[in-house]
């Protein structure tokens, strides 16, 4: 289903690079919002085959990057609960909380179950009507639909024993808070292709309108990402500032107004703390009031605590496109994959993992 | 952030249950948010949700119209 | 034997211990050395160097499509033995038994590793038998030594990789981990996806007639493709390009690969080789590989440079390329 695939991958990405280093005469710095953005990018090779005047700089949509130290806490509080079983997405295994991981609690015997799918935690109540299964959902609004759907399966199966740690973020809101605290400098963004699939071109507006910034909703084939680039680039060279969907084979204008309105019908917008932007009014998701039986965090009376960050992590600043992961003191000495500091280094598309991966070495110019 | 396989559904049960086709392996996947999709559809999914159609015919003519263009291009150029 | 299961009794060396060993043991692995039931096997010398290899088994589950722990075990030590050019002399199996492990699972395992052990042309001269109590063991772990000789003439070693040498794989990648995978049924994941679970050394005598100087060759299991490519070139000093479109890998491993957010390089395999040939003898060495069962999708994959000298490139699709660095810890499955 990749379109590209019988085409010369080759033959076309250089056409593409052609144009876009016609158009780099002047710099330009795009800002890829989404985390899996940041490992196609890497994974295809592309960061070595720009031209030095088109700079990507990594930013804040990686879910498991930008949830606090402090709600990895509370998840692994309740996974010390005795009668607790805890349903995670594989990525947040490995992410520090204060004190432990996932991986480690894990490791000491807790009830830990790695899921692929929401209805998979739905599934392990059922099967498991002695315990209590908590789904810790993080995610934006790609998997907000989802968790909604399993929350609204969980009731309809009457499981009385189904509940959900809710750590949902928002993409826009984090843009437009990124943007208002006027320290980064980009000229254009790269748009996560699979939340757009959710939202559609909308919500977006606000970065032509009232930022006066271009952005391409991109796919994460290597393709679609040169493509998106050149977009970007095009519009600039025709003087234009608007929101271009580039990923058409899937993102409608208007997104899935279905996904929105079941997300709608079970969580509302709250204020959220994010890792590195701080606390962004209305850019978090909890359940509504009709669901709140099902809210752990009311359910079994978790704090949430503010953790400082460690001594010398610059993931703050990394989320925000204000350092590279190189220009860290930590990186690749104290904060390696096999012995995280920040949760940038941690998760597999956070922006430190993915330098250190795929590119430390293997500059632009090497090979 | 966010992984979104494309699939192609090969049987729907009940429920809005749906087993689609990865390259070969297949994995139940819920049709929830994306009710209207067919057996022989492709759809991309995450977390084990469709999420919405993928349409072969409009990725073939992306592709296309890039190679078009591409082509005007370095013939001006 | 009357009950169906292992009880303590069978490891406590008496009787019972006796009876299982000449009626499960003995008959799978019937030969001299081990029927004399010494508690040394003693076999001929062959050569000036041998190579000395242990591994342990704890897959889980025991039994998945292509394999099971027990042919696992006569693999991955006859493996382990071929990648040193070796000729294998004698195995070792030492069996930590769980009570209530059933009589009939241990029956099937132990036919597979006679099974093996004759596509292999090697024999099991020595083993050891414990059982331990419920839920110490996970139903069976397998230990085991393997011996081999080495001919004179075949210097065989990760140190051993010279700029321009190509790189080939002997068959697609990540069938076993895949195959094992689904069968655990974690992620309810259907689809024919089968262990190549295989002993290499009939294929490396075949490579090695075709050249002798074969300079460098690995099974990529436990960190895969990428791990077994790294460690050759930190031990030689040379760089390491592959071509990423060349590296083969079925359809079904690539969907799997693409739904659990698994990079298909870290994948481990028990049934395929990795060899460093010199320039001249690329062709030869395709030409043997690919006339054998197990070498029928040889194909070469890249080459070694000067540059870069410690590093594994990977040359992109689309042109461009990103460094392959060895697996630091498991890979969980992600959604992001």
């Amino acid at each position: 289903m990749n379109p590209h695939k019988n085409q010369d991958e080759g033959k076309l990405a250089s056409r593409l690079l052609k144009e876009i280093a016609a158009f780099a005469d002047l710099p330009m710095r795009l800002m890829e919002v989404c985390g899996t953005h940041t490992v196609a990018i890497f994974r295809s090779g592309i960061r070595s085959m720009l031209p030095p005047g088109v700079e990507l700089i990594s930013g804040p949509g990686c879910p498991v990057c930008v949830t606090p130290a402090g709600e990895i806490d509370r998840a692994i509080a309740l996974s010390r609960r005795e009668d607790m079983i805890l349903a995670t997405f594989g990525d947040l295994m490995r992410v520090p909380g204060s004190s432990s991981s996932l991986q480690e609690e894990r490791a000491q015997g807790r009830a830990i179950r790695v899921i692929l799918s929401p209805l998979d935690a739905v599934k392990i109540a059922e099967e498991n009507p002695d315990k209590t299964v908590c789904f810790f959902g993080v995610g934006f609004e790609t998997t907000s639909p989802a968790i909604a759907a399993a929350v609204m399966e969980a009731r309809r199966r009457g499981l009385g024993n189904f509940s959900l740690l809710s750590s949902q973020r928002l993409i826009p809101p984090a843009m437009r808070a990124l943007l208002s605290a006027g320290k980064v400098n980009i000229d254009g963004f790269i748009l996560p292709g699979h939340v757009s699939v959710v939202i559609g071109k909308a919500p977006y507006g606000f970065l032509a309108e009232e930022f006066g910034l271009p952005g391409v909703i991109t796919g994460f084939e290597p393709l679609d990402i040169l493509e998106g680039i050149y977009l970007l680039l095009r519009q600039r060279k025709e003087g234009r500032t608007e929101i271009e969907i580039q990923y058409s084979r899937v993102v409608q204008e208007e997104g899935n107004p279905r996904a929105r309105g079941i997300m709608g019908e079970v969580f509302a917008p709250v204020d959220a703390r994010w890792r590195g932007l701080g606390t962004i009014p209305e850019s978090g998701l909890a359940l509504r009031d009709g669901f709140s039986r099902m809210d752990a965090a009311q359910a079994f009376d978790l704090p949430l605590q503010d953790i400082a960050e460690p001594p010398g992590c610059l993931c703050g600043e990394v989320l925000q496109g204000l350092v590279r992961p190189p220009e860290c003191s930590l990186f690749g000495t104290r904060c390696t994959p096999e012995d995280p500091v920040g949760p940038c280094m941690v998760s597999t598309e956070g922006s430190c993992a993915a330098y250190y991966k795929y590119g430390r070495g293997a500059g632009k110019h090497e090979g | 952030m966010c992984l979104g396989i494309p699939g192609k559904i090969v049987a729907i049960t009940e429920n809005q249950l749906a087993v689609v086709d990865f390259s070969g392996v297949r994995r139940e996947v819920s049709l929830m948010l994306c009710p209207e999709l067919q057996v022989g559809d492709y759809c991309l999914v995450h977390v084990g949700f469709a999420m919405q159609r993928l349409d072969p015919a409009e990725a073939q003519e992306t592709m296309e119209l890039l190679d078009e263009f591409l082509e005007a291009s370095g013939e001006s150029s | 034997m009357k009950d169906n299961k292992i009880t303590l009794s069978h490891g406590a060396g008496g009787r019972l211990s006796h009876d299982l060993i000449e009626e499960y043991f003995l008959p799978s692995f019937d030969n001299a050395p081990l029927r004399a039931l010494d508690d040394s096997a003693v076999i001929p010398a062959q050569s000036n160097r041998l190579a000395f290899t242990t591994d342990s088994y704890v897959v889980k589950p025991l039994f998945f499509p292509g394999g099971d722990i027990g042919r696992l075990a006569i693999c991955g030590t006859v493996n382990d033995l071929a990648m040193a050019g070796a000729q294998p002399l004698g195995l070792t199996a030492s069996f930590i038994l769980e009570e209530g492990l059933s009589l009939e699972d241990l029956k099937r395992v132990l036919a597979s590793m006679k099974g093996a052990a004759a596509e292999a042309g090697v024999q099991v001269v020595a083993g050891d038998t414990k059982v331990v109590e419920h839920g110490a063991a996970e139903g069976l772990y397998i230990t085991t030594a393997g011996i081999g000789a080495i001919p004179d003439n075949v210097v065989i070693g990760s140190a051993g990789a010279k700029a321009g040498d190509a790189v080939m794989v002997s068959g697609p990648l990540g069938d076993h981990e895949i195959a094992v995978l689904m069968a655990r049924g974690e992620f309810s994941l259907q689809g024919e996806v089968e262990s190549d679970c295989a002993p290499l050394n009939s294929l490396v005598q075949a490579m090695l007639k075709a050249c002798p100087d074969i300079h460098a060759l690995r099974d990529p299991t436990r960190g895969g493709l990428a791990t077994v490519l790294w460690e050759i070139a930190q031990a030689s000093g040379v760089g390491v390009v592959v071509e990423e479109g060349e590296v083969p890998m079925r359809n079904e491993v690539k969907g799997v690969c693409d739904l659990l957010g698994f990079d298909p390089y870290y994948l481990a395999n028990e049934g395929r080789l990795v060899a460093f040939v010199p320039e001249g003898k690329v062709k030869a060495v395709l030409k043997a590989m690919q006339k054998h069962p197990l070498g029928k999708e040889a194909t070469v994959i890249g080459k070694v440079t000067a540059e870069n000298a410690a590093k594994v490139l990977l040359h992109t699709p689309i042109g461009g390329h990103r460094l392959l660095e060895p697996l630091s810890g498991e890979q969980f499955p992600r959604i992001c």
